[in-house]
């Protein structure tokens, strides 16, 4: 069946409809990942995105239960070129087309997603959504050019908290829309974790004495989240703090810092330059804003990476709290540092 | 870290002649590697035996050396050029192997020479089997269980415990020369026994097999200051068992989810950082296809044919990269040569699908064994880009030449299941193919998983093709069914053939509904950010990328695969031809299919088209550039047999016209015009039928050369003495007989063979060159050992030669290169064998020795440049008479089993290898050193010689002995060479005795040389057969001409002290 991918200038494309016909209007962004597809699908730093692969062949492994990023990918949308009808790996459960359809998920395939992301990079992101043939396209370029874009982070991050215990250092996770990769690496080290809502305040989070605060990842603009931050500034002259994606941009804006939104973001794999031992990891990113290196200066951050290509930030350290974040998703080796932070900082917990 | 100022003078090791194994990708590499090392500033001095590249051009390094790469001349250019550094990383496993051996010589030490790149240390690790075991073992990662052995007794002792199948490995080798699989302890004594002997140090790995298990690879590039970066994974269709070389490949990775990728991704770094290896390293491992368990199989710390492969699958410049980091720059200070504005230090990200399909040279050799395992045989590779998969693999199939359009054999087509099945299991080299006609024979896809154990991904998507045929079948002319089609990567050539239409009428439908091809750029990011590198591939979407300037330009067409018969030198032509058409300010674009070349670095052109060399490919390129001209007499006979199709599309072949062409190509107007021009060829007459060619043979008299028309490198050409071996070849040797594919039956002479390469502009033409042939007639040009200038001609000969040459450029109007193929009989008369109207493979050779930049000079002509404008009068190119320069061909029969190393009209050489000095000796020594023959002045000799040779063979045996070499002969040619005086060994024939027989002295060791030849009638003969090949399998040279012998017997006069005793000389004096 037909299907028609619809931008906020205009532009149609025309593909073969797959996954459900829960048409919503996202902002269209571009990823590179190669074999990456059910993460990317199921980052909630996606939410309200429809993602455009760059790699052509997608479901190629189908999906699996074990690489889930999230319980409930918010995804708006997938645009590929061919969806692979034949799946073909030992953990495969089901196709891709029959995740898309039980998480209600729209897709479009057969379309030139080269020519697209051509487009997305000169021109910046563009909010798009799906239409029939037949369907009246002004009508839809119309709606999508009034819609304005939610803040999402309440309908991704947990509503309730909760913990999940363990015998080391106790991390209070403010979840944002964490990715179950960097909870099962906070996990893995052993840390005793609280879960907490996105609009949780600073004397809860004392409340739960935490030996550290983790700012986890999450979509959207991230000056929306005026409570968080306000959160944030409240528990930084006394708590370690470490933040990840959103999280650092959040810990950027209670710093004092401006996050200001990209052209078209970083999605995929991309050099990062640490600025400590001049080494540079490919680090894997998912990130639409963006610190504004200038407003550095008048704060109390130090910048400890960058983005080795556009040289944008990538991580900070604060100069005067025990704190730092980065915008990539981190190796296992930055959560020794957070360990050891809190170590020096609390030995006796 | 910026680049090192305390060194200045760096020597750089090539890796040698093309063997299998070691082709084309290091012409690319160390080419790049120079250029890397001269644009940061260093002087460079190159070492490298073979005249066919690139690399050996003199612009490629301040000093050029042209010279066996050994021990021996490397410390002569040490002495000389006191380097700073050696760089031996991009050099192949030649290049390694040298480093390894100087720095046990001690000169390095001894001069002061660092070794640049990867350190000594490391290279042991990763290349020594027990100290890369132990290095795995320290660093956790996992390896198969295995043991060193250096005996046969050792290994059969291991598998007792170890169970079979088992794999050997023999260390220090090229391409797993001599490896193998053993299912039990038979075949385990007799791999290891070759393995030993092949392996430099006598080292054997025997290793738990892990056949069925996916190969993946990593090509992985670190710097001193520790950053690593993955530059891409590659998949192998075919699972471990199947050597990389001989596999299908597709980069990215696509039956493993990005937790395996980055599990297998971290395994690798973790690998090049253990080894602390600086520049490009290739990590190849197992993947269970059932769990995570992996095992690491094997690291080649250098760049290697896969690096080229990988650069050429995602734009980054791996060998390029590699030398900058060999002198101290670190990943993140050196900028993308493809995008400009990012950095080296970045993971590539591609958007398309990428298949290499290797190319195998079964086609010439018939009685080859066709299954493939751990040993190499495949001479080269295609490699294709595609936005679907199967438009991947389709356009990779048709780029082989292997006269399919599609995956389909007609050949296969008529095999029945069984048949079909055996081929698959097998591992034959035609299995995908086979797999094809299965699935279209509607059998089980279940069936070849079980057997093949390909992912069914691959096969999954194979079917997708069938079903797609069985579609289009009764969709016949249906728009929307094509539009599917061609995004799928058929070609016009076998939709019309499904559809029972003419090519042109699948072309027009396509035209008037707009399908037609978009083309995409190679950019590295995958679109992420802008880049500007001219490297694009066609596809079936909506946006094109190659945006048409309003320049003059040309488009130059490659010459694909390298086979035999077509090897790098038309490479290098190209690559000339195209410098040339940019220095004289048209735009030059090349279509070319082959990632292990230099003309398919996308810095040589303006713009690179990566596409299959068919009429339809070529003609989209054409369609959007609308270029002044196409070029095609420098991509080999690929581009020349375009020619014609173009034309009727009416295309605007540049130089030699297609009516040139012809003359020189069609039997009957070759004739006519040799006539008109009043110049001798031997006898002969063109059959289509069996009969015909019996009555032509015996009306002109045996011996007759028999051959097909139109040939390559002298495919299925044999000479035949009577009816029956004519009847003989005419039904086995030739596939295809008819009007459009006649059998040439020449008269054979027997004389000397000369061999000339000119340029005519028209008017004018310039012969920078006369080869002579060591070897007779009857040996194929490409596989005799050739000499300029000349030694034994007459000087009225040569004038007729050049005469001759002179006539024919002018008479075929040729405009550009030409090569001729003479031969001379007693008399002196002199016959014309061929005329190929294009470049040659003796045109790098001729333009070294000479200086005549002979493609330059040609492009020029082409392009309206007379000869005279260029400086060059009609006439031949005055010889210098200081030197001497020896062409000797190389073989890699030690990799494919049960070829007949004999020489004969067909070629079999993979490369070749210069000599050059002051006398022919001091040349013959140094072109065979370089071609791998040893030559030691003293030892034993085995001559096996047929009936008809044995009197000249008895001059050869006595100079021999002369020099004090031991002689071993069979029974017959032992009592001739006895009865004149000689002392001779008896050697017993196969079936005369268990000890002592021929194969046991080869095998042994006992012999330096093996002189065999063989009369005709003997041919089939199984003891000649297995001379050769035992011979060739233990590393000694067998010689099957006597000319060979009788020049290698003049190097060891050479090279020995004379001894006469006074008596004698006294007796001489009398």
């Amino acid at each position: 069946m037909k299907r028609l991918l619809v931008l906020e200038d205009g532009s149609t494309y025309e593909g073969i409809a797959i996954g459900s016909d829960n048409y919503k209007i996202g902002e269209l962004v571009f990823n590179t990942s190669v074999s990456g597809y059910q993460e990317v699908f199921t980052d909630l730093s996606s939410a309200g995105q429809i993602v455009v692969m760059t790699y052509p062949l997608i479901g190629n492994c189908g999906i699996n239960r074990d690489d889930y990023e999230s319980i409930n990918p918010s995804v708006y949308g997938i645009v590929i070129k061919d969806e692979c009808k034949h799946p073909s790996n030992w953990r495969y459960q089901e196709s891709l087309n029959d995740f898309l359809l039980r998480e209600n998920i729209a897709g479009i395939a057969d379309i030139d997603t080269r020519a697209l992301t051509i487009k997305l990079r000169d021109n910046g992101s563009l909010k798009a959504t799906f239409a029939n043939e037949g369907d009246d396209i002004e009508e839809v370029v119309k709606r999508l050019k009034d819609y304005e874009i939610k803040n999402l982070v309440g309908e991704v991050s947990s509503l309730k908290t909760f913990s999940i215990p363990g015998s080391g250092k106790r991390v209070a996770i403010i979840d944002f829309g964490i990715k179950l990769n960097i909870l099962k690496e906070l996990t893995v080290q052993g840390f005793d974790i609280i879960v907490l809502p996105y609009d949780v305040d600073a004397k809860t989070v004392r409340s739960f004495s935490p030996d550290g605060v983790f700012l986890s990842n999450g979509p959207s603009n991230p000056n929306d989240l005026k409570g968080s931050i306000e959160t944030i500034k409240e528990l930084l002259p006394d708590t370690v703090i470490m933040g990840v994606g959103l999280g650092h941009e959040l810990l950027a804006l209670a710093s004092g810092a401006k996050v200001t939104k990209m052209k078209v973001g970083h999605h995929g794999s991309n050099p990062v330059l640490s600025l400590k031992d001049n080494k540079v990891v490919i680090a894997n990113q998912n990130h639409n804003y963006v610190v504004d290196k200038e407003s550095i200066d008048e704060t109390e951050l130090t910048i400890s990476h960058i983005a080795l290509n556009d040289g944008t930030v990538e991580g900070l350290v604060h100069n005067r709290y025990q704190a730092f974040s980065v915008q990539f998703y981190p190796e296992d080796s930055i959560f020794d540092e957070f360990n050891k932070m809190m170590e020096k900082e609390n030995p006796d917990a | 870290m910026p680049k090192r100022e305390d060194i200045k003078k760096i020597l750089v090791i090539g890796s040698g002649p093309i063997i299998i194994g070691q082709a084309a990708e290091f012409d690319y590499a160390g080419t790049q590697a120079c250029q890397s090392l001269k644009e940061e500033g260093y002087e460079v001095i190159l070492i490298n035996s073979n005249p066919a590249t690139i690399m050996t051009d003199n612009a490629v390094a301040d000093k050029v050396y042209i010279e066996p790469i050994n021990l021996d001349f490397t410390k002569r250019i040490i002495y000389k050029e006191r380097p700073d550094a050696i760089l031996g990383s991009l050099g192949g496993q030649t290049g390694l192997n040298l480093v390894v051996a100087l720095s046990e010589d001690g000169i390095l030490d001894e001069y002061g020479v660092e070794i640049l790149g990867t350190d000594l240390r490391a290279i042991n690790k990763a290349e020594d089997r027990e100290l890369f075991r132990s290095l795995m073992q320290e660093i956790g990662e996992p390896i198969p269980n295995s043991t060193i052995v250096h005996t046969v007794e050792e290994a059969v002792e291991y598998c007792k415990t170890l169970g079979y199948p088992v794999v050997v490995r023999p260390a220090y080798t090229l391409g797993g020369t001599g490896g193998g699989f053993a299912d039990n302890e038979e075949q385990l004594k007799t791999i290891c026994e070759a393995g030993l002997k092949i392996s430099p140090v006598h080292q054997c790995l025997i290793e738990q097999s892990i056949a069925g298990f996916k190969e993946i690879e990593y090509e992985v590039i670190r710097d001193n200051n520790d950053n690593a970066i993955v530059v891409c994974n590659m998949e192998n269709v075919d699972p471990v068992g199947i050597h990389t070389g001989d596999s299908i490949v597709v980069a990215p990775v696509q039956t493993l989810t990005a937790y395996e990728a980055d599990m297998l991704k971290k395994a690798s770094l973790k690998i090049i950082r253990a080894l602390k290896i600086c520049g490009g390293c290739n990590v190849q491992l197992a993947l269970d296809p059932k769990s995570f368990k992996y095992y690491v199989i094997e690291v080649n710390p250098r760049v290697s044919r896969s690096s080229a492969l990988a650069s050429k699958a995602t734009g980054y410049p791996i060998a390029k990269i590699s030398a900058k980091l060999a002198v101290g720059m670190t990943l993140d200070e050196i900028k993308n040569p493809v995008t400009k504005t990012t950095y080296a230090c970045f993971e590539p990200t591609v958007d398309y699908v990428v298949t290499k399909f290797p190319r195998f040279p079964f086609d010439k050799f018939s009685s080859g064994d066709r299954r493939l395992g751990t040993q190499m045989k495949a001479t080269g590779e295609v490699m294709s880009i595609g936005r679907t998969f199967e438009e991947s693999l389709l356009k990779a199939v048709r780029s082989l030449e292997m006269k399919v359009n599609h995956l389909y054999s007609k050949e296969l087509h008529e095999y029945d299941e069984e048949a079909l099945l055996s081929l698959i299991k097998e591992c034959d080299d035609r299995r995908v193919f086979a797999i094809a006609e299965w699935l279209r024979k509607g059998l089980s896809i279940k069936t070849i998983n079980k057997v093949t154990k390909m992912d069914m991904f691959f096969l999954e998507h194979i079917k997708d093709i069938i079903d797609l045929e069985l579609l289009a079948k009764t969709k016949k002319m249906d728009v929307e069914t094509l539009k599917e089609l061609k995004k799928r990567g058929f070609s016009d050539a076998f939709i019309a053939s499904l559809w029972e239409v003419k090519e042109d009428d699948v072309y027009a439908l396509r035209k008037d509904n707009h399908i037609i091809p978009v083309y995409k750029m190679v950019d590295t990011c995958a679109g992420e950010y802008k880049s500007v590198t001219p490297y694009f591939y066609s596809t079936y979407e909506t946006e094109n990328e190659s945006i048409p300037s309003d320049n003059k330009k040309i488009i130059v067409l490659g010459s694909g695969p390298i086979r035999i018969g077509q090897g790098v030198e038309f490479d290098y032509a190209t690559v000339h031809c195209v410098d040339t058409i940019r220095s004289l300010g048209y735009e030059a674009i090349i279509i070319n299919n082959n990632p292990e070349t230099v003309s398919t670095d996308f810095a040589i052109s303006d713009k690179l088209y990566f596409e299959p060399l068919t009429s339809e490919d070529v003609m989209h390129v054409i369609d959007l550039e609308k270029p002044m001209g196409v070029i095609v007499q420098f991509g080999g006979q690929t581009a020349i047999n375009l020619a014609e199709s173009l034309v009727e599309r009416g295309v605007n072949i540049l130089g030699t016209s297609l009516e040139s062409i012809d003359l020189a190509e069609d039997r009957h107007e070759f004739e006519n015009m040799l006539k008109k021009l009043e110049i001798r060829q031997p006898e002969g007459e063109t059959a289509t039928t069996v009969e015909e060619a019996l009555v032509i043979a015996n009306k002109i008299g045996y011996p007759v050369l028999v051959r097909p028309s139109y040939v390559l490198g002298g495919r299925a050409m044999e000479i035949v003495q009577n009816d029956h071996e004519l009847s003989h070849y005419m039904q086995n040797a030739v596939k295809e007989i008819s009007h459009d594919a006649p059998i040439l039956v020449d008269k054979y002479i027997v004389g000397k063979e000369l061999e000339i390469d000119a340029i005519c502009d028209g008017e004018d033409v310039y012969i920078p060159g006369v080869m002579e042939h060591i070897e007779r007639a009857g040996v194929h040009s490409g596989d005799s050992i050739s000499v300029y200038p000349t030694q034994t001609i007459s000087k009225k000969v040569k004038d007729t030669i050049i005469d001759y040459s002179i006539r024919i450029g002018k008479g075929f109007k040729f405009i550009g290169l030409y090569n001729i193929q003479f031969i001379v009989d007693k008399n002196e008369t002199v016959y014309v064998l061929e005329v190929n109207p294009r470049s040659s493979r003796t045109v790098p050779f001729l333009s070294k020795i000479t200086g005549v930049q002979m493609s330059n000079v040609a492009t020029k002509a082409i392009l309206g440049h007379s000869l005279k404008e260029q400086g060059y009068e009609c006439g031949y190119h005055p010889e210098a008479h200081d030197r001497v320069y020896v062409k000797a061909p190389v073989f890699s029969f030690a990799k494919l089993r049960s070829v007949d190393t004999v020489l004969g009209p067909e070629m079999k050489s993979t490369g070749e290898a210069l000599g050059s000095d002051v006398s022919l000796e001091k040349a013959l020594y140094k072109a065979l050193v370089a071609s791998g023959v040893s030559i030691s002045t003293h030892g034993n000799v085995l001559m096996t010689i047929a009936g008809s040779d044995k009197q000249e063979a008895l001059e050869i045996a006595k100079r021999l002995a002369n020099i004090g070499y031991g002689i071993y002969a069979t029974d017959g040619t032992a009592e001739v060479f006895e009865k004149n005086g000689l002392h001779v060994h008896l050697a017993n024939k196969i079936d005369q005795g268990e000890k002592d027989n021929v194969i046991d002295i080869i095998r042994e060791g006992r012999v330096n040389f093996v002189i065999n030849t063989m009369s005709s009638k003997e041919k089939t003969h199984l003891d000649g057969f297995l001379i050769r090949r035992v011979s060739a399998e233990n590393n000694i040279s067998c010689m099957t001409s006597l000319d060979t012998a009788s020049a290698l017997v003049s190097i060891l006069e050479s090279l020995s002290f004379s001894m006469i005793s006074m008596n004698d000389l006294e007796k001489n004096r009398c």
